[in-house]
């Protein structure tokens, strides 16, 4: 395979007593999605908080394109090229689409009118976010001057991601997407994920539902108790068998992706 | 997969579902400053019918004066409650600038321009002491104003010892108070500034990064902070363009009363939040315009003027802007309802 996008090694970070992560390495490749799963407190979100800015680790190294690099804001993160959806979704309700778009990176006319009264480049903002939302596909959003809060959760999702797909040069993190959507909605955002990896970003999914993991992840990485448990792929293991490696009934030998479940 | 397609179809029927209140319910939420434009246009006509003299040039540049304090007030108000705080200060801050200002021409011949900075420059920093209480402390911005209103309101009686500063009309200072006429409209300098923060303010809050961030963080901070904005700068840079607003109130109060008055305009730290209210600007931050904030602090005079022409007991205006108030903010709360 190419280089990695992202890698990372021997991460470590602990809160106190509590363990978040205890030496966990992942590697990502461009145009590939790597699904995270893990039980709770197997330290998904900490390893993401890690890779997206939002917590400095202890200890361990950070490589984006083979180069070393250390993050210690979301801003550096994404100044890198790592674009990050939270849980949260992380959108101004009472915003209008466009301007949730190009939050915190508004763009400002050119000429005097934007370097001395600092006028913003709306309707250009607003082109391109209908063009950036057409690229990927998206039909559910109609209205770029709709605000945010009169979206259904899917609709908010989906801006979320086109904010991360827009801007983010190399990867895209993806948290618990489908947390709260419908079916429908679902597969709308598993759509949207396939598009990203289409257009050659890499992106890191943690989700909790092994069926939409199984169906759209290349390779998944399992958390256990701030451990790697291991790398499988959908084609060599089963649901059930992530679960059992999951939750420790079953370990992963050492020989890599292609090894069977043991025990 | 026939389960598909169900939702879809749900949703269009939803959406058909277009009644009159859902209209103005969407017209409204676009323009949050339309309902109190219409109070005031129907309060306008009304109080027109009562007594015609209202319409008179002469009283209607009087209405414009008299709203011109706590207008400008109103603009600072306006940025603080934008971001989901409130600024319960801001009437002491602009009484202990004004004193600042008239002290320091009338007791140390200070030249009226340098005044006028060092005035405006403890409003500001009186704003930064908010801001940062606000941002690097956390407290509630209401806690923070609450204890701040005592403060500045003591310093201002301590510093003035009583004294109630005069100063002759049309000096630098006084000069907020001179006006222009055009026939019996008399135009004050005062009023015309007033009304350029609002223009200024209107543009910077529509049509600036900084306006954008203002409203995202007062909507909501912490999807603000993860989408990049830098959330803690944005709140202290409101309260201290705030104080500086609050500043050139209180050149505007100097021109008004030829002076300064320790005792002169407490109440408008409660009337510039009225005006905002009424105004349409959500106490929850995030919703709303300036402009409404010039058509609150203009309804609230009109009732006080019309009220008065209409040889109505002045407390029902009292009553009225309280009635008004409990309005806004129950419209408010039915804006704020959205559904997808």
């Amino acid at each position: 395979m190419s280089q990695p996008v992202l890698e990372a090694q021997g991460l470590v970070k602990t809160f106190g007593p509590v363990v978040g992560l205890a030496g966990v390495d992942i590697q990502l490749f461009p145009g590939e999605v790597l699904a995270v799963i893990g039980d709770n407190g197997a330290g998904k979100s900490t390893l993401i908080k890690c890779l997206s800015g939002a917590m400095v680790p202890d200890s361990g190294t950070i490589k984006v394109d083979g180069q070393v690099v250390s993050f210690s804001s979301t801003q550096q993160a994404r100044e890198a090229g790592i674009e990050t959806v939270y849980q949260t979704l992380a959108v101004a309700p009472a915003l209008d689409i466009a301007s949730n778009l190009f939050l915190a990176r508004e763009r400002r006319r050119k000429g005097l009118l934007g370097s001395v009264l600092r006028m913003l480049d709306t309707p250009g903002m607003k082109r391109d976010s209908k063009k950036y939302i057409d690229d990927l596909g998206i039909t559910t959003l109609q209205n770029i001057s709709q605000s945010v809060e009169t979206l259904s959760g899917g609709q908010r999702q989906a801006v979320a991601v086109a904010r991360a797909a827009a801007f983010g040069g190399k990867v895209v993190i993806l948290d618990e997407p489908t947390a709260a959507l419908g079916v429908r909605e679902t597969g709308q955002v598993l759509r949207l994920i396939r598009g990203l990896r289409e257009r050659g970003l890499a992106i890191i999914l943690i989700s909790h539902n092994m069926p939409n993991v199984f169906e759209v992840a290349d390779r998944i990485l399992i958390q256990r108790l701030g451990h790697n448990a291991g790398v499988i792929t959908p084609q060599t293991h089963t649901p059930a068998e992530a679960v059992a490696i999951m939750t420790g009934a079953v370990t992963l030998a050492d020989d890599g992706d292609t090894s069977t479940a043991s025990g | 997969m026939m389960r598909v397609a169900e939702p879809e179809t749900a949703e269009e029927v939803l959406g058909q579902r277009n009644t009159v209140g859902r209209r103005v319910h969407a017209v409204l939420h676009r323009m949050p400053a339309l309902s109190p434009l219409i109070v005031l246009v129907a309060a306008c006509v009304g109080f027109g019918l009562a007594n015609p003299r209202f319409y008179l040039a002469g009283n209607l540049s009087i209405v414009l004066q008299q709203a011109s304090i706590v207008g400008a007030l109103a603009v600072g108000q306006t940025l603080v409650i934008l971001t989901a705080g409130v600024d319960l200060s801001i009437g002491a801050v602009m009484v202990l600038s004004s004193l600042v200002m008239a002290k320091l021409v009338k007791d140390s011949a200070v030249p009226g321009p340098i005044a006028l900075l060092i005035g405006l420059a403890v409003a500001v920093l009186a704003g930064v002491v908010n801001g940062l209480l606000v941002t690097r402390v956390k407290l509630p911005p209401f806690i923070v104003t609450l204890g701040t209103l005592s403060i500045f309101t003591a310093a201002t009686l301590i510093y003035a010892q009583g004294q109630t500063i005069s100063l002759p009309p049309n000096t630098f200072l006084t000069w907020t108070g001179s006006a222009i006429a055009i026939g019996d409209f008399h135009l004050t300098v005062g009023v015309i500034m007033m009304l350029v923060l609002y223009a200024v303010f209107a543009y910077a809050l529509r049509q600036t990064a900084w306006g954008k961030h203002l409203y995202a963080t007062g909507d909501d901070p912490e999807a603000s902070r993860l989408a990049g904005v830098r959330t803690n700068r944005v709140l202290l840079s409101a309260y201290i363009v705030a104080g500086a607003v609050i500043g050139i109130g209180a050149w505007i109060l100097v021109g008004r009363i030829n002076g300064a008055d320790p005792n002169a305009g407490f109440n408008t730290n409660l009337e510039s939040i009225t005006a905002v209210v009424i105004g349409g600007t959500s106490l929850f931050g995030g919703r709303g315009a300036v402009v409404g904030s010039l058509i609150g602090a203009l309804i609230v005079q009109v009732f006080d003027n019309g009220l008065a022409l209409a040889g109505v007991d002045p407390n029902y205006q009292v009553l009225a802007v309280g009635v008004l108030v409990l309005l806004a903010v129950g419209a408010d709360q039915w804006i704020r309802s959205v559904k997808a």
